[in-house]
This record gives structure tokens, sequence and C-alpha cells, in this order.
């Protein structure tokens, strides 16, 4: 880490985006994690989404579980609430938040501890009620933390620092979250920003759960020969399928159709998620086909990344309850709280 | 783009804007950090090295360092570098000791024509070599323009003094009251070498009706010099100074020191157009001066042989969309009483005791035809230097000129090609220190510039030699030595380390840094991270990163030396190291390389 804060001095040429804001509007604290970590990437990342998105960042609510990627929210959107939960809780934390006030953003970051081991109930059950939100899986297979150790998403055969090789078969949070029943589901890489900033947007502006697996290389204790989560190593076997094609409702549609683009969803404010196919036989809305791509691909060794699994009608989960449009946050004490006669009368339709 | 070569001692001399800028090419931010940890005579010596007078320069410089300072690039002012100077050579120690003494004589006698910068940068750099130095000056003091015409309020006497000193009591033979009068009679005498360095000493005239009808018009540079040698030390009360350079700067000031109170300094042009420096214009504005702008001098009105005041044009312009002004229309006549007129529109260089069977090449304007980089003229072992040379410039180019004359002259005595320069050198040395620390200050510092503190408006016109600037205090100049973005602490980048994990590009405050495709350099400036629009700063470009094949660009313009980009890469890709540009001289004491 650094000991210096980031100075406070900016391009004077730097753009601004629709609200009036800089990107170095949209930062945080400075990074105390190692120099070079793939985290601090997809916080760059982030900002650059919601920059773009022009959203407010107090409109933002950043949660997080414990992990050296669940630290990450102190690093981006100073001006957000956060919430930093228990160790693989942090659905929880989430679930109670959007059903108190569904009017927020909510960024939810995990790692691949927080959520594939300790938290993988929660996880699951957050994307069952398919909250509205955006969940991110910074994903690097080792416990960073604690030194090093392998975690739930490491390949079997990967080797640890020292050498060790995993016994075990990893846990797929994109394959695990499609068989759930997950509304949009991508896989990115934090070294490919290019492609990552506008999948994020996608998920940001999505209605309902999705979710991000980002493989994020750490540098102390998994970017060595042997590591199939290193920055070389994914390099290598990154497999983009289908990456996303982010156009905002105001923005006009270039007319030229992009001859590689096959598919576009509007979303419920009228985004349009553009479908780029590099490999053509994918069908990034069919389940079936999804899993068995992926399935495939993995058994060659291969990382598949791009925006892989999109279900265009997506209930997220104030619309399945039929709760209240206006945040209950904001309503008046008066109607959240009805008092105890109007509590005497409902109880007693059941006596 | 093709890698950047940054072997090349311009590649990384460029970054270090003002040093850059600077004619004589001074390590700036290594002066200032050498102010910043109590060193001021070794700040001294630094500024001496290249510039040779620091304590005059500290003063009265034109500060070409402080418009190129990349600090004025992030919407602020620059360093006040100048200042800085003169805070060095104020509280630094008598540094004779560490002058090299006149070398044993190598038999070869050199003559210097004028006493000025230029004739005493080349004595400085000649004398330790053992060459035998005469110095022909008209007046009976050295200095030059550096005593004639700048004010003695602007730069004391003293300074001048002890400067000139330090060159001249090392040995040089100093002819004063002996103006030169032939230069073929001076060429008949034997020198193996003559430098001249006489300056631009004729003012430009203004050709009016009524001009030679009163003796109360005088030429600006003229009229100074009778001031600075206690010739002249009354004026009227209603003073006209036509020009607006800083030659006029100093006639509008001065008049007031010497019973002028109603000064004003006519302009042809609008404000922008102002030959003078800004800070002069302030100085002079603080003091009450009237500057009109859009007069064009029309006629001198004398009655009875009485200047009565003079009549102008007044004139109107329309600015175009590139910024040109149009031709003048004429709006009306108006008159301006005065009692005196000071002509400021200029000087040129003059040589009236260069005849012509000397067979020196002139050029249309009848000055000679002087080489750019060696200074020599057609006569062999005739060289030229200082405002002589090209006109008129300012001191810090004048002292340049007489490096580079000086390296000329020992070349062509030791019978060397003259034209085959000795080359530039560029030192590198990390200044990493620990994990995160450097062994120079790389905080960003967000303090404004401070203002230099002025001795008050009723106390400074008691006495025209009564300094008005009085130096910065020491709480100012620990403040602004830390404004100082340290330039010359270079981002050096091995491509083979870099994994491009982004870190250095997400940290970096001013968004310099971008991993992209490499591309033609048009094509590349419009795909980085932030808008890099200013193509007089330059791009570097890396070799093909390992992992992708990508090239690593990073714009120099408003890079802020802060360090981040070194202290965020996990795999020492970048390293800040402090760049040492060594520049020859003809003494062979190069910059001392070292870094420290």
């Amino acid at each position: 880490m650094s000991f210096l804060k980031k100075p406070n001095i900016a391009h004077p040429g730097l753009p601004k985006n629709e609200i009036g804001l800089t990107i170095r509007d949209y930062e945080g604290a400075m990074s105390t994690l190692c120099a070079g970590c793939g985290h601090d990437s997809i916080s760059s990342a982030i900002m650059q989404a919601y920059f773009e998105l022009s959203v407010e960042p107090h409109r933002v609510a950043k949660v997080s579980g414990i992990g050296c990627s669940s630290k990450t929210p102190t690093y981006f959107l100073g001006g957000a609430h956060g919430f930093n939960s228990v160790h693989g809780r942090m659905p929880s934390i989430a679930t109670g938040a959007n059903a108190a006030n569904r009017e927020l953003n909510y960024i939810g970051v995990s790692g691949d501890g927080d959520s594939l081991s300790i938290g993988l109930g929660q996880f699951g059950h957050a994307i069952r009620r398919n909250i509205n939100m955006m969940y991110l899986i910074e994903n690097n297979g080792v416990y960073g933390l604690t030194k090093g150790q392998f975690s739930a998403s490491a390949d079997r055969g990967s080797t640890a620092k020292k050498g060790d090789a995993n016994p075990y078969s990893p846990i797929d949070p994109v394959l695990l979250a499609i068989s759930l029943g997950c509304t949009f589901v991508g896989r990115g890489f934090s070294g490919d920003k290019e492609h990552l900033v506008p999948m994020l947007k996608s998920a940001i502006k999505h209605e309902g759960f999705a979710l991000l697996d980002i493989i994020s290389p750490c540098v102390t204790f998994n970017d060595h020969e042997g590591s199939t989560k290193s920055y070389a190593h994914t390099r290598a076997n990154l497999r983009e399928t289908v990456y996303a094609d982010f156009t905002e409702h105001h923005e006009e549609i270039i007319a030229q159709v992009d001859p590689g683009e096959y598919k576009k969803i509007t979303m419920h404010d009228g985004s349009r998620v553009g479908f780029k196919r590099v490999d053509e036989s994918y069908d990034p809305t069919n389940r079936v086909s999804a899993i068995s791509y992926i399935e495939e691909h993995r058994a060659k060794g291969e990382v598949v990344t791009g925006l892989l699994y999109m279900e265009e009608s997506s209930s997220e989960m104030h619309s399945v309850l039929g709760s209240n449009k206006q945040a209950m946050a904001t309503l008046p004490y008066n109607q959240l709280n009805p008092g105890s006669e109007t509590l005497a009368r409902i109880q007693a339709r059941w006596r | 783009m093709k890698p950047t070569d940054t072997a090349r001692p311009d590649h990384f001399h460029q970054v270090v804007d003002c040093q850059w800028g600077c004619p004589a090419h001074t390590d700036v931010p290594h002066y200032i950090r050498q102010i910043a940890q109590g060193d001021y005579t070794g700040a001294y010596l630094e500024n001496r090295k290249s510039n040779v007078f620091p304590g005059i320069l500290g003063r009265v410089c034109d500060r070409p360092c402080e418009p190129a300072c990349r600090r004025g690039r992030l919407d602020e002012e620059p360093v006040a570098i100048c200042r800085l100077k003169r805070v060095a050579a104020d509280l630094s120690d008598d540094i004779r000791e560490y002058l090299p003494p006149k070398g044993p004589s190598n038999g070869k006698r050199i003559a210097c024509i004028g006493a000025g910068a230029a004739s005493l940068a080349v004595a400085n750099d000649l004398l330790p070599l053992g060459y035998d130095i005469v110095m022909y000056e008209q007046h009976d003091k050295p200095g030059g323009l550096m005593r004639t015409n700048i004010p003695s309020f602007r730069l004391p006497a003293e300074v001048l003094d002890d400067e000139i000193a330090m060159i001249v009591e090392r040995g040089v033979d100093l002819r004063l009251n002996t103006k030169v009068e032939s230069m073929q009679a001076l060429l008949a005498e034997g020198y193996d070498a003559v430098f001249v360095g006489t300056g631009a000493p004729r003012g430009k005239n203004l050709d009016l009706p009524g001009r030679y009808d009163t003796d109360r018009i005088h030429i600006g540079i003229d009229w100074l010099e009778e001031v600075a040698f206690e010739h002249t030390d009354t004026i009227g009360e209603n003073v006209l100074i036509i020009g607006v350079g800083n030659t006029a700067m100093d006639c509008c000031r001065t008049s007031l020191r010497l019973g002028g109170k109603n000064v004003k300094v006519m302009a042809r042009k609008p404000r922008s157009w102002f030959k003078a420096s800004e800070w002069e214009l302030e100085d002079a504005e603080e003091e009450n001066v009237d500057i009109l702008i859009n007069h064009a001098p029309k006629e001198f009105v004398v009655k009875d042989g009485q200047l009565k005041g003079m009549l102008f044009d007044k004139l109107h312009y329309d600015i175009d969309e590139n910024g040109r002004l149009s031709d003048p229309t004429i709006i009306e006549e108006v008159f301006i009483e005065c009692d005196d007129v000071i002509l400021a529109i200029g000087q040129d260089n003059a040589f009236p005791w260069i005849e012509k069977e000397t067979g020196l090449e002139l050029t249309q304007w009848d000055t000679p035809v002087v080489h750019e980089t060696n200074h020599s003229s057609s006569i062999e072992g005739l060289f030229f230097g200082g405002d002589a040379a090209y006109g008129p410039k300012n001191i810090i180019w004048a002292v340049e000129h007489g490096h580079r004359a000086a390296i000329s002259i020992h070349k062509y005595c030791e019978g060397e090609d003259i034209s085959d320069r000795p080359p530039r050198g560029m030192n590198l040395l990390s200044t990493k220190m620990g994990i995160h620390e450097w062994s120079y200050s790389n905080d960003f510092d967000d303090v404004p510039r401070h203002k230099m503190n002025h001795v008050d408006l009723v106390q400074r016109f008691k006495d025209i030699k009564i300094e008005v600037e009085l130096g910065f205090s020491a709480e100012q100049t620990a403040r602004e030595v830390e404004r100082c973005l340290n330039c010359d602490i270079q981002t050096v980048f091995a491509a083979k380390l870099c994994i491009e994990c982004d870190a250095c590009m997400d940290i970096c405050p001013t968004h310099c840094l971008t991993i992209t495709d490499n591309g033609e350099e048009d094509d590349l400036r419009g795909r980085l991270r932030a808008p890099a629009n200013n193509k007089t700063q330059i791009l570097y470009v890396s070799d093909a990163l390992p992992q992708t094949g990508k090239v690593m660009v990073k714009d120099e313009d408003l890079c802020v030396h802060c360090g981040l980009c070194a202290e965020r890469c996990p795999t020492g890709a970048w390293d800040m190291r402090k760049s040492r540009v060594s520049i020859p001289y003809a003494s062979g004491t190069k910059h001392i390389a070292a870094a420290s």
C-alpha cells in the first residue's frame, strides 16, 4: 500500500458525464491491497461504469462480506452508502436493504471464499429471490488474507505458491448461478476492462440479480506458473464468447448494423444490451446450451468469458412480492407503522 | 509508433520543461531540492554552472522557464523559479573558493569587446583553461546592458558588482573607458580569437513632426544609461512612454523615481499584444502607471521650443477567429499633455566601428552573418554573441551564447573543427529508498504560488536605489519549493516486466498512462485515457508488452511525478529515476553527472 493519498489534482481536460461529474468524483479511499491486485482494477472498472451511466454516487449502496474483495467497496464511490457485513452474509444484508429501499442502486462485492464457501447458501437464495442488485465475485482461487490457501474455485491440479496441487474439483459460480435460475450471468477478467465495463453497465441496469464472476489474479499468492488464475494463464486460455455492447435508452442507435451483433435485449428502462458473438454457435438466451457450452470448454481448460446468459423477462423480488412501489424507507412513519389498532384488526381476521 | 528511445539524452531532458525551456539549461528541479534541503551554496553553484549570474538572474531574468513549467498547465500558476533562484543567491556562502582559478597560461590571447553578460561568460569558461582575456569596455564600469538598462531598484549595483568581480578578479585584463573604435585595428593586434559582445546599443527613433524641435524627447535605453551613471536625475511631472516592452516598464518606473507624477505608457495595440512580461506590467501598474492601449503616435506638439504634448490617433481593431488583429481604423485624434517623452520602441545592434575593409559578411540589415550554434562569423577567429549576434534577446540567452562561443574559441585555438560540437549525456539513477519511499518529496502539494513581498509604495520612491522586491521569506521558500513537481525524477518503464494488471493506469491522478494497441501518433493520441491534445509534449511508447503485445503509452504532458505508478507496480516495471543532463562546457567541467 502507498502511504500518500492519491494527489488531489486532475487532468484539466477530463471529460464530464451528464450530471457534470468527472471520473475522479467516483473514487474512494486509497486502496490498501497489494500493488497489482486484480481487485483494484475491478474497482476502477466499476468507477468507470457508474461514471458512464451518470449515476449519482449517493444513490448507490455498496455491500460486502469479508475478504480482500470485500474490502474494496471502500476504494470506489466514496460518496455512496456502504455496509461491510459478516463473512458470507452479505446477501442477507443486501436483501434487507433492498426490501427497505428499492430506489437505491445495489452493488454487492464478494469473493470466491465469501460466496462459494462460507456464504454459498446465502448466495444461492439471493439468486432464487432475484434481488435487484449487481453481485460481483472477485475470483482469484485463493484465500489471500490468510496467506494463499486454495479456495473453492481453485481448479483441480492448480498449484499453490509452494507447489502443492489442489485435489478438489472447483465450484464454478457461473454454472451454479445459471442452474439456480439466475437471470443475468457473465464472466469477465480484471485485466480486460474493455469488455468488463460494458458488462458492468448492463449488470447495473439489469432488473434482477446480475452475477458477474470476474477472474482477478492474486499477485501475491496466485500469479505463478502452475496457477490457473494468474494473469498469464488467464490471458492464454481466455475464450471470449459473447460480449455485451451496452447502449443507454437515450443514445441513438447507429444505423449501421454491426455484422457481429445478432441479438438485442431491451431492458426495463429502455436501455439495450447488444450481444456480440465471437463464437457463432453460442446462444446466450438458452440455459441448456449455455451450460453445455461452458462445461465443454471448461473440460479443455478454457475460461469462457462474456455475457453468458440473460433472461429477457426477469421479475425481481419486489415485482414478485407485489410490494409497495414507493420505497419503504421513504414512507411516512404512520404509513410504515399503521398502529396497534390496525394490527389488532388484521389479527382479528384470523381469530 | 516506434518504441521511444529513452537512451537519447534529449528524451528525458525534454520532460523537464523548465530546464528544456531555459536557454542555458539550468537544472531547476535539482537546485530547488537543494534549497529545500537548506543547501543554498550548492544551489547557487548549480545555477552558476549554467547561468553564471544567479544573483542577477534571480531578480531580472526573462524566465522562459516559468511559462514552460508543467504546474502552469494544471490550471495553476508556475513554480516561482526565478524567486527561488534569488533565495539561493541571497543565502549562499561566499563561493569564491569553489571557482577554478585561472589555469597556467596557454599562451593564447583572446579579446572580448564589451563587458556584458556574453563576454563575461566567455571569460568565465576560458580562464580556467589558461587563456589570457583582454576585455574592452567603453564605460567606467563593467556589466553592459545589465548595468545601463536595468534600473537599480530592480537590480542593486552590489549584486551586479559582486557577480562580475567573481569573474574579473580571477585574472581578466579588463580595460575600462576603452571604446574599440576600429575592428581593423583590433584584428591587427594579433589576438588568437576575438569575441564581440557589444549588445544592441542603438535605441530606435520615432521620426515624427516635432521630433527635433525640443530636447525633452529621449531614447529609452540611452536615457536609462544616463540615469544609471547619474548624469540625469530629474524629469518633468507629466511623462509619456512610447512603447510597451520591458524597457518601457523600466522607463516608466524610473520616471516615477525622478519626479514624474503622471506617467503614461502609450501602446499601439491591445494588451495581449504587449511585449512586456506580465510580471513587469503588474509591477508598473502597482505603482499607478497608466497603460493606454490603441494609441498610435502622430506628432510631437512643440510651441516656442517647449514640448507641450503629443498627438495620437486612437485606433480600433477587430480580432478575427484566429485571434489575429485586423488593420486598425482611426476613431479620433487625441492630444495628451506632457513634459517629457521617452521612446522605448525597440533597439538594434549596430557596428559603426566595423569597417567594410575587414571583409565581414553582413546581412541585409547590416548585421554580421553569425553561425547559429558555433557563433562564428565570416572572418576566421572572430565570434559574436549576446544581443550583438542576432539582435536583442535577454541575459540568459547572452550567457548561453557565451558558453557556446567559448567552446568554439577553445576548439578554434586548438585547431579543431568548431562545427563538431561536444555531445550531451544523460544519467539516470533510481530514487527508490524502500518499498514506498523515495529520495525526493513525491507528494503533490496543492498550495498556490507565493507572492513576492514589495517595499511599500511610499517608501520605495524615496531613493531610486531602494530595491523594490524583498525576496522570499523562509516560510515562503519552504512552501514554494514543495510546489516543484520534480519533473527530473523520471518514470522509467521496463516493458518486459509488465504483467498488464493496470494498477499504474488506475492510480495515476492525471490519467497519463494507457495500455493499448500501438498505432500512429495522431491515432494513439485519440485513444488515450485523457485528452492528449498538447502536441508540444511527447508521448512515450514502450516495446510490445509480453502478455498481449499491446504497448504502454505515457502522455508526458501532465504527469505530476508523484511516483504512484511505481508504488503500485507489483513487478517493478516502473521506477522513478533521477535524470541528470550533462551539458558540455569549454572548460571541460561537465555538469557533474552524479545524482545527489
